[in-house]
């Protein structure tokens, strides 16, 4: 948990002690086993992959991470404190953001709305206050739109800050549920398959965009991804699970030269 | 004070911004949208950020009569740049911010540049990756350090960093700077631009502070330009016009120079800025007429029958009503209500509503498109340029405006036309020579200070307007001996708004053969009126009912250049709809949008044939280049439309 742990990468970033550690997670609904005893770890600053074919558990292991499943076995330890279930609004205050793999935004308000609401938990001033048009909470909004102003420069979101989202492409919108994951000025920032269902082109602007947050804000971040072509690109470490279990774990060239990913991803008889 | 001693005192560029440091000092000069809010300078701190800047550069070892190359989009600090590399006896290059690394790699070679300022790390990425830059290119400096942190840093500085040198080291510099700057006259290099070329490779065109600096002030006078105004600049900054209106003008006469957020905001903030200066090539009041149309035939019938209703008015009164000529009581009224329904509301959205003096040039614009925004009124005219010119050669002033002329000799320019029908100027604002590059000096400008255009026209004799017909060049015979005019054509079919580009051949064969490039907006707005399902650019330019409804066009211009007697011989027989767009990633186009007929003549030769040949249909592969400079290729088969021609009349003796 020390920084005596760190590690510097051949592009010259630093990478700490976990962040985060799941141990022996069992996550059932019912009678289905999701998830079956999987343990791994998060380190400070990396880019974490959780990669699997479909139904393998990836989501799933997600929604523990952030407290929206509750498993029945196991420990998370997120910054040195353990315990077995959090809930989503304490992951949140203490720096866990995430996207979801189908976009979940407000799709009547704009651009600038929806990041704005992600600095929901930032906000200290009360509701009696925020009623007022001027005042105290009128100058934390100020400090907040400032910030918000900054996302959407970084993400280059500028032509459609007055948008309402439903109006957006899918790429663009998956480009501000990034932004409104951001406003929270995340630790650790969570990305549910990120480039679903996105061309060639938006997707290297995605890359583009998470090794930029990695790289400029110093956050870690764990993304699930289907296009192998991305994650051995962009993730410093990946983590197979098939069928609620982990398979593999490692460096992306090791991965991918695991017999039972291959196995897994190309489909034999079990 | 006489006007020679007051040319002596402002002969450079750094000298007219001192000039309005302390003349009108807290007067904006420099504007930004940045987070959302429009961040301003006025002259004071733009001169105290140009003298920064400077000296940052003198820091890094900037020499007198180095070339720094300026890659960016338009930004005060990359403008505040090039004044400050005039500062230090520099010459400051503007190149194209979305040329390729190829294209960069000429210039930068041919120009020998050892400083480059860039404005994010695209751009450094495109310098790094140029083979064998690391020994010719001492420094890299960058505005946005976004992505960059990880970067070798030996060579590459932050834009703050330099100005930090600077600082450091203040009171030696500035004696230095002095110096430089003591030694700068009317006739040292002001600036260096490469021209687009639609032939061969780009040349640098040298203009010297004379150049600029006249070009600037009889222009500035023409339209009274002055403190107060303001323009929007989004335009390339390699391209002479930006120069002469976002520095030249901008600092002869004290106006405030805006910068877009972005390239996709640029609408936006024109509105949120209403420039009373305006310039726009004919390609962007196309594009905003061609959105403006698809939107009302959206609307409701009733707002479609109002629309109608004062659009009417207005072709018939405003043009008359903008320069004042005598117009019935009733229409007057008609008018008002007009501007207050329709024309006022309008303008806004297109952020025109306070344009004084708008300019269009580059291309011939479409007579109806250039009635559209005269009868709102806006003051739209036309101007004739070119680079070596420092812009202006002719501009047509309030009163004598006309869709068919460019206007008349600017203040100080003479023309001539030559026995080949060849325009050729002499001005102050013509250019010293192109760089390294002698020979092709000598073949433009002659011993006396003429300039040859390229362009073929003639001087109408009543009005004394300048017409022009085509390039000098492309101007041909056909088979039978009769004039071929492309760009005429060309022009004549571009006025659709379904058909964004046109390339015509027929130069010494028998008839007439065009390519088209449909409007995609336009054209993918009809198809959804007209329940035409499609899934690609390609399919929908190869979509039978396109094809009628662009034959349609095509025959209606046959009928229009028929009457015509001398370009008759033009009509298009047979045409076919290209399968991709012509781009400038390709070579297709100049990076200001103008075709390259040699190249496309070159890289289509199978289309060619097929035109001419006979044949009903064609397969064919062409490679494309993507934008991260990757290759790749498209393949399909085009069909070919014969057109109904107009019969020549037999040729009058």
């Amino acid at each position: 948990m020390s920084s005596d742990q760190s590690t510097q990468t051949a592009d010259g970033r630093t990478i700490g002690g976990p962040i985060m550690e799941v141990k022996d997670i069992s996550l059932k609904f019912g009678g289905v086993t999701a998830i079956k005893n999987i343990s791994f770890d998060i380190n400070e600053g990396e880019i974490r992959a959780i990669i699997g074919p479909n139904g393998a558990g990836k989501t799933s292991m997600l929604n523990v991470i952030n407290g929206f499943y509750h498993p029945q076995e196991g420990q998370i330890v997120f910054r040195g404190e353990a315990r077995t279930a959090m809930r989503p609004y304490v992951a949140a205050s203490q720096g866990i953001s995430r996207t979801f793999q189908n976009v979940a935004l407000f799709e009547g308000m704009s651009t600038l709305d929806n990041i704005m609401a992600g600095r929901t938990l930032k906000m200290k001033k009360n509701f009696f206050w925020q009623m007022l048009r001027f005042g105290p909470a009128e100058v934390e909004e100020f400090e907040h739109r400032k910030v918000v102003e900054e996302i959407i420069d970084f993400l280059e979101i500028q032509a459609i800050r007055k948008t309402p989202v439903g109006r957006l492409p899918y790429g663009l919108q998956k480009r501000v549920e990034l932004g409104r994951a951001l406003a929270a000025e995340p630790s650790l920032l969570l990305l549910d398959e990120p480039m679903a269902g996105m061309n060639v082109e938006e997707k290297e602007d995605m890359s583009r965009f998470i090794l930029d947050v990695n790289d400029q804000f110093g956050t870690t971040i764990a993304l699930i991804e289907h296009d192998m072509g991305v994650v051995m690109d962009i993730a410093d470490r990946v983590v197979v699970l098939d069928y609620g279990q982990k398979i593999a774990d490692g460096l992306p060239a090791e991965v991918q030269a695991n017999q039972d990913v291959i196995d897994a991803y190309l489909g034999v008889a079990h | 004070m006489t006007s020679a001693t007051l040319a002596a005192q402002l002969d450079t560029i750094p000298k007219l911004l001192a000039r309005n440091a302390t003349t009108f000092g807290e007067k904006p000069a420099s504007r930004e949208k940045e987070f959302g809010i429009w961040q301003s300078w006025n002259w004071a701190e733009v001169h105290a950020n140009v003298e920064e800047i400077a000296l940052g550069m003198l820091a890094i070892g900037v020499k007198a009569g180095d070339h720094i190359v300026i890659v960016g989009k338009n930004r005060p600090a990359l403008y505040w740049s090039m004044v400050a590399a005039q500062s230090v006896g520099a010459v400051p290059v503007p190149l194209y911010q979305d040329a390729v690394a190829e294209e960069m790699a000429y210039t930068l070679d041919h120009c020998g540049a050892k400083f480059v300022i860039v404005e994010n790390q695209e751009q450094v990425d495109k310098i790094f990756e140029i083979p064998g830059q690391t020994e010719s290119i001492k420094k890299v400096m960058y505005l946005d350090p976004r992505g960059l942190r990880k970067y070798d840093h030996r060579n590459l500085h932050s834009f703050e960093d330099i100005r930090t040198l600077g600082k450091e080291d203040q009171s030696r510099l500035q004696s230095m700077l002095a110096e430089r700057q003591k030694v700068q006259n009317y006739d040292t290099t002001c600036v260096m631009l490469y021209t687009s070329g639609t032939t061969g490779k780009p040349k640098g065109v040298v203009l010297s502070n004379r150049n600029i600096i006249e070009s600037a002030k009889s222009s500035s006078e023409f339209d009274d330009l002055k403190v107060g105004d303001s323009v929007l600049a989004y335009l390339p900054m390699a391209w002479v016009g930006d120069f002469i209106f976002s520095i030249g003008q901008c600092y002869w006469a004290g106006f405030c120079v805006s910068c877009p957020e972005s390239e996709e905001t640029m609408q936006n903030d024109l509105r949120e800025i209403g420039p009373s200066y305006f310039f726009a090539p004919p390609r962007f009041f196309e594009t905003v007429l061609t959105a403006v149309m698809i939107r009302m035939e959206d609307a409701s019938k009733t707002k479609r029958r109002m629309f109608k209703f004062f659009m009417d008015v207005a072709k018939k009164v405003g043009p008359d009503l903008l320069v004042g000529k005598p117009v019935g009581f009733m229409d007057r009224l008609k008018y008002r209500l007009g501007t207050i329904l329709v024309y006022g509301p309008l303008k806004n959205r297109m952020g025109m509503t306070r344009v004084r003096v708008g300019y269009t040039a580059g291309e011939a614009i479409g007579p109806e498109i250039f009635e559209f925004y005269r009868s709102l009124g806006i003051n739209l005219k036309q101007l004739y340029g070119q680079t070596e010119a420092s812009v202006f050669i002719t501009l047509q002033p309030d009163g004598e405006v006309r869709p068919d002329t460019v206007g008349v000799p600017g203040p100080g320019v003479e023309i001539k036309i030559d026995d080949d029908g060849e325009v050729h100027y002499r001005s102050p604002g013509v250019f010293i020579e192109y760089f390294k590059n002698p020979e092709s000096t000598a073949s433009t400008k002659d011993p006396d200070g003429w300039v040859a255009t390229g362009d073929a026209g003639f001087i109408e004799d009543d009005t004394g307007h300048l017409r022009i017909i085509d390039r000098a060049k492309d101007v041909g015979k056909m088979a039978d001996g009769s004039l071929f005019a492309p760009k005429y054509v060309e022009n004549k079919l571009k006025f659709y708004p379904n058909i964004l580009e046109a390339v015509v051949f027929g130069a010494d064969t028998d008839s007439c053969t065009a390519f088209i490039n449909i409007d995609i907006s336009a054209v993918g707005n009809w198809a959804e009126r007209n329940n035409i399902a499609y899934g690609s650019y390609q399919e929908l330019a190869g979509h039978e009912r396109v094809l009628d409804v662009i034959s349609g066009h095509v025959k209606e211009v046959n009928q229009s250049i028929a009457s015509d007697p001398m370009l008759s011989g033009c009509q298009v027989h047979r045409f076919l709809v290209l399968h991709k767009e012509l781009d400038a990633d390709d070579g297709e186009m100049t990076r200001t949008r103008k075709v390259r007929r040699r190249i496309i003549g070159e890289k289509y030769n199978d289309l060619i044939k097929a035109l001419t040949d006979g044949s009903k249909e064609i397969f064919t592969e062409t490679e494309v280049t993507y934008e991260d400079g990757r290759k790749g290729s498209i393949s399909a088969t085009l069909q070919i439309r014969d057109v109904e021609v107009v019969a020549r009349k037999a040729k009058a003796a």
